[in-house]
């Protein structure tokens, strides 16, 4: 099978710091794979390489087998790639569905909408729909987003990448501030949204739902793809191993 | 609303419930409502202190006379402040398209209808251009709005005092004095049409169109809606231009009344202005406003005025109120908004999603 989206070789560099290092990473449509590795091993760096918001000194990405340039977010997300940050880029002053149509506003019908008028009779319906899709509990989609619970927001943000994302999803650290409950809908979420075909990207420190939800778990360390492990195979020892450099893979060899 | 950042973290949490912000409580966290009642009460006070010299349709034409001008900046001030930007350079703008516009028609003879729409058109080129420059360094060169706008404050109305060489202007019998005196439309007085107009379309673009959730976007968190695409500096831009042009229009409001330049009397116009945003409810920190709150912002010291005139205080008593008037607004409003995020945010979560100070 062709990965959805293949990267050879990235390299970056800050100043001194080599944040990417030759980093490779694939993941296949319909497939959720965990993106692992310890503080500043480069998964931060790599999520922002594959969406278009950074200049890359060397290395190819390939989207559907094609070599592209990633030039800028709109780009990106016009690939049917989206990225649900860990500080959740929401605007806090609007409400849910101002936010998942941000910068996509449906134009009102008719002339109107030339002037730069919306509709938003019809985007709060869609928004309505893709929070229910996700068994998302926004209770009012007329509040501001910055007076909502954490899981509430979270919740927005997952939501409103999934509503535009029909390719691929990348999903940073999304159960880090969450309540077991919560937690438990993001992970079937993810689930859910693999069922549709679309690929997942999991960036997580959280090992046990590392093993939970993920096809493939590839570990980086020092700005590079040390190993990629099936999750059927892994174990916690095995993951934590790898990511300290405790135990040693030579590159791909445990494919 | 109120529930705890313990129970905010709770399962119960995640489903309120439908409906539990009734749209009578929306309505009662709206500053700009409960201005409103403040205003009402300074009107009720003075109809009963003052009679019928207060209540009376030629006060309150000289009421709407005087606010004509501070209502068309404040259109563009609550679109900057919006965006968590402030422009303290309105008036001395104000000034230089004046100057431009009444130099353009004195060239061009002054009193024809060709000269005076040459004129007018001049003066909005004017301010829109010093308008641009404003967004221009504020978004590309990235220096704070308050630093950039004091120096075109400043260089404005130099450059205004060097066209002119200090003197004023005067525009003798033009059409344009003439609109700004006798015309009526539909009962209004020129002046306060055209702002009222100017307010009108303002509203609708701020609260109906794409160019408006922009500029709430961007005041509320620049770097979300940078993310999603829009393009944060052309659109900064555009909202600065958008102010300096306005300001050029209530530019041409003052000739038309007073058919003369006012190169000294513009000091304290972007203070006025920017008080009456913030009466309004428009936040300095950006990301939240109306347009219905800065025209009830702007009534309350013209109403002051008029009121302290004609019950007998002093009217200097009227800058010590609207002191105090918008002192308490802004210190309710912070109260307010901080308990409607308390136990919304959670404590566990160390993410801050207001990323501005």
């Amino acid at each position: 099978m062709t990965p959805i989206l293949e990267a050879r070789g990235l390299s970056r560099s800050f100043g001194h710091v080599r944040a990417l290092d030759g980093a490779d990473f694939d993941i296949n449509p319909g497939e959720v794979v965990a993106l692992i590795g310890d503080n500043g091993a480069g998964k931060s760096t790599m999520v922002k390489a594959l969406s278009g918001n950074l200049q890359l000194d060397d290395g190819e990405i390939f989207f559907e087998g094609k070599p592209i340039e990633m030039t800028n977010p709109q780009q990106v997300s016009d690939l049917g790639i989206e990225v649900v940050y860990q500080d959740l880029a929401l605007a806090p002053h609007l409400d849910p569905a101002q936010n998942v149509f941000l910068g996509r506003e449906l134009p009102a019908k008719g002339i109107l909408g030339k002037f730069g008028f919306m509709d938003n009779k019809e985007m709060r319906r869609r928004a309505r729909i893709s929070f229910d899709e996700l068994g998302a509990t926004v209770r009012s989609l007329t509040t501001p987003v910055g007076s909502m619970s954490g899981g509430q927001r979270q919740g927005i943000a997952i939501a409103r990448a999934i509503a535009w994302a029909s390719k691929v999803v990348f999903l940073d650290e999304p159960t880090a501030a969450l309540g077991v409950v919560q937690t438990k809908n993001v992970l079937e979420t993810i689930k859910r949204v693999r069922d549709r075909g679309i690929a997942i990207v999991l960036i997580s420190h959280s090992m046990p739902h590392v093993l939970e939800v993920s096809d493939r778990v590839q570990v980086m360390r020092l700005g590079r793809r040390v190993t990629t492990i099936q999750t059927k195979d892994a174990s916690v020892e095995q993951l934590v191993g790898a990511m300290t450099g405790a135990l040693d893979f030579s590159e791909g060899s445990a494919l | 609303m109120t529930t705890t950042s313990s129970k905010s973290q709770a399962p119960a949490s995640l489903d309120d419930g439908p409906g539990s912000e009734s749209l009578i409580r929306r309505l009662v966290n709206l500053q700009s409502v409960w201005i409103l009642g403040v205003l009402l009460v300074i009107v009720a006070y003075f109809a009963i202190a003052g009679g019928g010299k207060f209540f009376s349709a030629s006060n309150f034409t000289q009421i709407s006379q005087n606010i004509s001008v501070l209502a068309i900046l404040g259109v563009g001030m609550t679109f900057i402040i919006i965006t968590s930007g402030i422009d303290l350079s309105v008036g001395s703008v104000l000034v230089f398209a004046s100057v431009i516009a009444a130099k353009v028609m004195q060239g061009m003879g002054g009193t024809s209808g060709g000269a005076v729409v040459v004129g007018i058109l001049a003066g909005l080129v004017a301010g829109g251009a010093w308008g641009w420059l404003n967004g221009f360094l504020v978004a590309k060169a990235k220096i704070p709005p308050f630093i950039v706008t004091l120096g075109t404050l400043s260089a404005a109305l130099g450059l205004s005092q060097v066209i002119t060489s200090g003197l004023n202007v005067t525009l003798d019998d033009s059409s344009l004095t003439d609109f700004g005196i006798y015309t009526k439309v539909i009962g209004i007085p020129g002046l306060p049409f055209v702002a009222l107009i100017v307010v009108i379309l303002g509203g609708i673009l701020l609260h109906r169109t794409k160019f408006g959730r922009y500029t709430y976007a961007i005041g509320s968190n620049a770097e979300a809606a940078k993310r999603v695409g829009v393009k944060v500096d052309k659109h900064l831009i555009q909202v600065y231009c958008f102010a300096g042009a306005l300001a050029g229009v209530g530019a041409m409001l003052y000739l038309a009344q007073y058919g003369t330049t006012t190169i000294a009397g513009q000091s304290l116009t972007n203070l006025n202005v920017i008080a009456a945003v913030v009466i309004g409810g428009t936040s300095v920190f950006g990301g939240e406003g109306s347009m219905f709150g800065t025209m009830v912002g702007l009534f309350i010291p013209a109403v002051l005025q008029s009121g302290f005139i004609i019950v007998g205080v002093e009217p200097f008593w009227q800058g010590v109120a609207v002191g105090v008037v918008l002192i308490a607004a802004v210190y309710i409003d912070q109260t307010r908004r901080a308990a409607a995020l308390r136990g919304a945010r959670s404590s566990r979560s160390s993410k801050k999603l207001a990323v501005k100070k």
